[in-house]
């Protein structure tokens, strides 16, 4: 029999930032995406003989900020390596890149070590004609140089993670805590966030790490997932039949779900690096430290802990309100209008919000946080059936306005405790059957009741409260 | 008049025209006629006319020719290599610009070495250069054509760049004054590359004063190269006429390879030296003896990368193939020249993994030792002098097929450059008729001092130009 030992994943990843600058790494074309093929060129970013590079200072601020997101240690200079290679993407036959003097180390975010964060500049972008889609076999290739020289932030953490949803998950939290800073439009689709991860795996509780594959490129966290769970499938099953893992590059392909060799260990390149005499060191300085510690905004990690710990609201959405900024926004907002309590606001603002904005910024709709507050304090205060609550959010959400007056004009509020008690004593009187059959025993009864309260009442009275008076009345 | 305007000095044509004694238009057609009438090889494009430069700037509308590899926008701009044959750049070299804002128009483009890569311009993609004292012996290189014009006096004055020597030797063999300023002096913006930690921009010219006067306008940071700096005093005319109280160390004079009558002339100038009251003394450069070796590594390496954007993508050559590997490899071979392919060869190899810290890594420990010895010599003496060249100028042919031998014209020049230093070379006397050259060192930034020692000399050496005709 043979015997089936329990693997443990060690995942590592390695994020490549494409930077919000107004110009590109290392020559003044304006950065930007989406704009004609080949109108944001120069001598420079297409490696005319004679161009030299110029560091981007605001590049350099965005990537110390990143540094500093992190916690991590900025050495005192970092330098530029020249990483050769020839492909038609590298307009000098090189990128410009950092190797082993990297801008900042050993940082952290989450529970994840960051190993270290570089700068390098982005390759021009391909596409290839052609059945294949790739260069071999294409009718024909052409260049865009638009991207060639796009500043890039890489960021590799350490082999922490230990679950494909567990890097998923840090891959959102990276992404939210990137877009608040602003430094980048962190759009996968774009490109403008692209993540590779390291994976191998070994037997539960051993110390020493497998060999290591390397996942190119996925396009979304829910890719990211798929590809690092199937990988972690493909191992466990070359090592349960007693194979070897091979060091190699694969590409997942999310529609067949199939993973491919790109390369093996044999066909790695060797790059060459050496060091960029084109460019002198980076030395910040304390004063560009400063600059770029000051221009961090609280980062959604720290956000969520202080939802949580001043605010008493759940981890989860917590953490929901810091990864979506502009939810955590509107709740701050509402709470500063002052009407409602802050764990009800936030399970409005996680739950009935959400689900009523989708993917949008409320900000972009009419629902102003001072009447979100109101609302949510009705409800609270029992003015409002829940229910009823719902669609005066959908009016705000689409029109805006005084939730009570809302309420008023579409006769919304809650019944009053003496019509109430009126329409409750008529249903018990008006349902024998059912009454008959909760006194014996059968809880269930008490819906048929309960249910013509509601009729009656049009949706103004809370269910919870109706039930209890419907007990109260018949000594249940 | 024509033979008073080739007799003049490039400076004293500058004073002339900027005092209204002579017509910049007048000069410009004399000095095209005579880059027309070149018969060295020295031009690969001589201008039609001058542009809008001003006369009234310290230049004054006397005409440069600039070495192929400076970009000059919509002129041929090559760095003599046929992979860029008929490329017409769409900028200028700063170096370029800043000729030409201080009143110089662009006479020519000079031939050189392919990618500067040589040291007799026997590697130019478009023919040799002939020296102009005799046509069957090389002009020097890598910037032969700059050189040989100005000897010839087919240009008033020239820039070239010099890696390892190529404005020093081909000076020191055409009987010239060249000069290599301090490393960032000189913006490398538009200077197509060859090893970007040592390449650097410079002048030549008859006169010390003429190098000094083209220097002074070259100099200065340029926010386009990060390398470059300003230069903490400027470039001053020189007006030394004695040398009382400088102490020349003296290095290199005992090397076996060093021509019996190049160390003749060299020792003649010396004792000129001290009659104008300099002492001198031999001096010790522990590992300049090994930069010839680490000259060899750190180049070519720097050179494998800088070369590599020529790949029949964007511009120049392209050998059409069915596969882009193909492509690659047919379009640099077809189109480089067997000196560039070797030296990208010996680059590659040592940049590889596994061979990195045996050749570049040694190499740049060499290169720092080399630094701390001219450190240390300066701490004793105010300037180095040594010969430029082991030997006057070689017969065309005689070392293209032992490229060691070609490489070793470079032994009294890179370890100046290995250390970033500024070197002068100026004439210093026939040997077997042929003219020598001796090379005045000094720290960084002292362009003036060497300037002025140099001018000193070359008042008492006297030396005469080429026989002009």
């Amino acid at each position: 029999m043979t015997e089936v030992r329990a693997y443990e994943p060690v995942i590592g990843i390695e994020i490549h930032v494409q930077l919000r600058t107004r110009t590109k790494m290392f020559c003044s074309c304006e950065n930007r995406f989406g704009a004609e093929p080949n109108t944001l060129t120069c001598p420079v970013c297409l490696a005319h003989p004679g161009t030299l590079p110029v560091t981007n200072a605001e590049a350099v601020h965005l990537a110390l900020m990143i540094g500093m997101a992190f916690g991590c240690e900025v050495p005192e200079r970092s330098i530029f390596h020249r990483k050769n290679y020839f492909y038609p993407d590298s307009p000098k036959g090189y990128q410009i890149s950092q190797y082993d003097h990297p801008l900042a180390v050993r940082g952290r975010l989450g529970d994840v070590r960051i190993h270290r964060v570089h700068m390098e500049e982005d390759a021009a972008k391909l596409v290839h004609a052609g059945s294949s889609g790739r260069i071999h076999g294409a009718e024909r290739s052409v260049v865009d140089f638009n991207r060639a020289g796009t500043p890039l932030v890489e960021i590799v953490t350490e082999p922490d993670l230990r679950s494909a949803a567990q890097a998923a998950e840090f891959g959102r939290l990276l992404q939210a805590t990137l877009r608040r800073m602003g430094v980048s439009d962190v759009n996968m689709e774009e490109g403008s966030l692209r993540m590779d991860a390291n994976v191998s795996i070994r037997p539960a509780g051993e110390a020493t790490l497998g060999t290591k594959t390397e996942l190119k490129n996925m396009n979304s966290f829910r890719f990211l997932e798929r590809g690092i769970t199937a990988e972690i499938e493909r191992q466990e099953a070359i090592l349960h039949a007693d194979g070897q893992i091979e060091q190699e590059t694969l590409h997942f392909d999310p529609r067949s779900g199939s993973l491919t060799s790109l390369r093996s260990k044999e066909e790695a390149h060797d790059y060459r690096y050496f060091p960029e005499p084109d460019l002198v060191p980076i030395a910040p300085t304390p004063e560009m430290l400063e600059r770029a510690r000051s221009a961090l905004p609280e980062l959604p990690a720290e956000r969520a802990e202080r939802f949580e710990r001043d605010l008493g609201v759940p981890a989860a959405a917590a953490r929901m309100l810091a990864f979506r900024a502009e939810l955590g926004d509107l709740l701050e907002a509402a709470l500063a209008a002052d009407g409602a309590d802050a764990r009800a606001l936030a399970n409005w603002v996680t739950n009935e919000v959400a689900a009523r904005i989708g993917d949008s910024d409320p900000g972009d709709t009419r629902l102003e946080p001072a009447a979100l507050a109101a609302l949510v304090g009705m409800v609270e205060a029992g003015d409002v059936p829940r229910s009823a609550a719902k669609d005066v959010l959908g009016v705000l959400v689409d029109e805006g306005g005084d939730p009570r007056e809302i309420v008023a004009s579409r006769g919304l509020g809650a019944a009053g405790s003496d019509e109430l008690a009126e329409i409750v004593d008529r249903a018990i009187a008006g349902n024998a059957d059912a009454v008959e059959k909760i006194r014996a025993g059968n809880d269930k009864a008490i819906g048929a009741v309960v249910g013509a309260v509601m009729r009656e009442a049009k949706g103004r009275a809370d269910g919870g409260e109706v039930q209890r008076m419907i007990r109260e009345r018949i000594g249940s | 008049m024509s033979r008073e305007l080739l007799e003049l000095s490039a400076a004293e044509a500058a004073r002339r025209v900027r005092a209204g004694d002579l017509s910049a238009s007048e000069l410009f057609e004399f000095w095209r006629g005579r880059a027309e009438g070149d018969e060295t090889g020295s031009y690969l494009w001589v201008a039609d006319a001058p542009g809008d430069e001003p006369e009234s700037g310290p230049l004054g509308g006397v005409p440069v020719a600039v070495k192929d590899l400076f970009c000059v926008e919509g002129v041929p701009s090559a760095a003599g290599s046929r992979i860029l044959e008929g490329y017409r750049p769409p900028y200028t070299a700063t170096a370029v610009s800043r000729l030409r804002e201080a009143g110089a128009p662009v006479l020519g483009k000079t031939n050189q070495d392919e990618f500067a890569m040589g040291s007799s311009t026997e590697n130019s993609g478009f023919g040799p250069v002939r020296n102009p004292w005799d046509p069957e012996r090389v002009p020097g290189g890598s910037s032969g054509g700059s050189a040989a014009a100005v000897a010839a006096g087919t240009a008033p004055w020239s820039i070239g760049t010099d890696t390892g020597g190529s404005i020093r030797q081909p000076a020191s063999l055409c009987g010239i004054v060249g000069l290599k300023p301090t490393y960032g002096a000189v913006s490398r913006n538009g200077m197509i590359a060859f090893a970007s930690s040592l390449d650097q921009c410079g002048p030549f010219g008859r006169t010390v004063e003429d190098v000094a006067l083209l220097a002074s306008v070259l100099v200065g940071r340029d926010p386009c190269d990060s390398t470059s700096l300003d230069h903490p005093e400027g470039i001053a005319l020189p007006s030394a006429e004695r040398l009382d109280g400088v102490r020349l160390g003296v290095w290199g004079l005992g090397e076996e390879g060093l021509e019996p009558g190049v160390a003749e002339q060299v020792r003649r100038a010396l004792g000129l030296a001290e009659e104008l009251g300099a002492s001198t003394e031999e001096i010790a450069l522990p590992h300049a003896g090994h930069a010839i070796s680490a000259y060899y590594v750190i180049a070519p390496a720097e050179a494998s990368a800088n070369l590599a954007r020529y790949d029949g993508v964007r511009y120049g050559k392209r050998t059409e193939a069915d596969e882009l590997l193909d492509m690659y490899e047919l379009t640099r071979h077809d189109h480089f020249g067997e000196e560039v392919r070797r030296r990208i060869m010996i680059g590659t190899y040592a940049l590889s993994s596994g061979y990195y810290e045996a050749y570049y890594g040694t190499a740049q420990k060499v290169r720092t030792r080399i630094v701390e010895d001219f450190r240390a010599a300066f701490e004793n003496v105010d300037l180095v002098v040594t010969p430029t060249s082991p030997t006057v100028a070689f017969k065309l042919g005689e070392r293209t097929s032992d490229p060691l031998a070609m490489y070793l014209s470079d032994y009294y020049t890179t370890p100046m450059s290995l250390a970033g230093i500024p070197a002068v070379s100026i004439p210093c006397g026939l040997s077997e008729g042929l003219p020598v050259g001796l090379q005045v060192v000094g720290p960084a930034f002292a362009e003036s001092r060497i300037l002025d020692a140099a001018h000193a000399l070359e008042r008492a050496i006297g030396f005469e130009g080429v026989p002009r005709t």
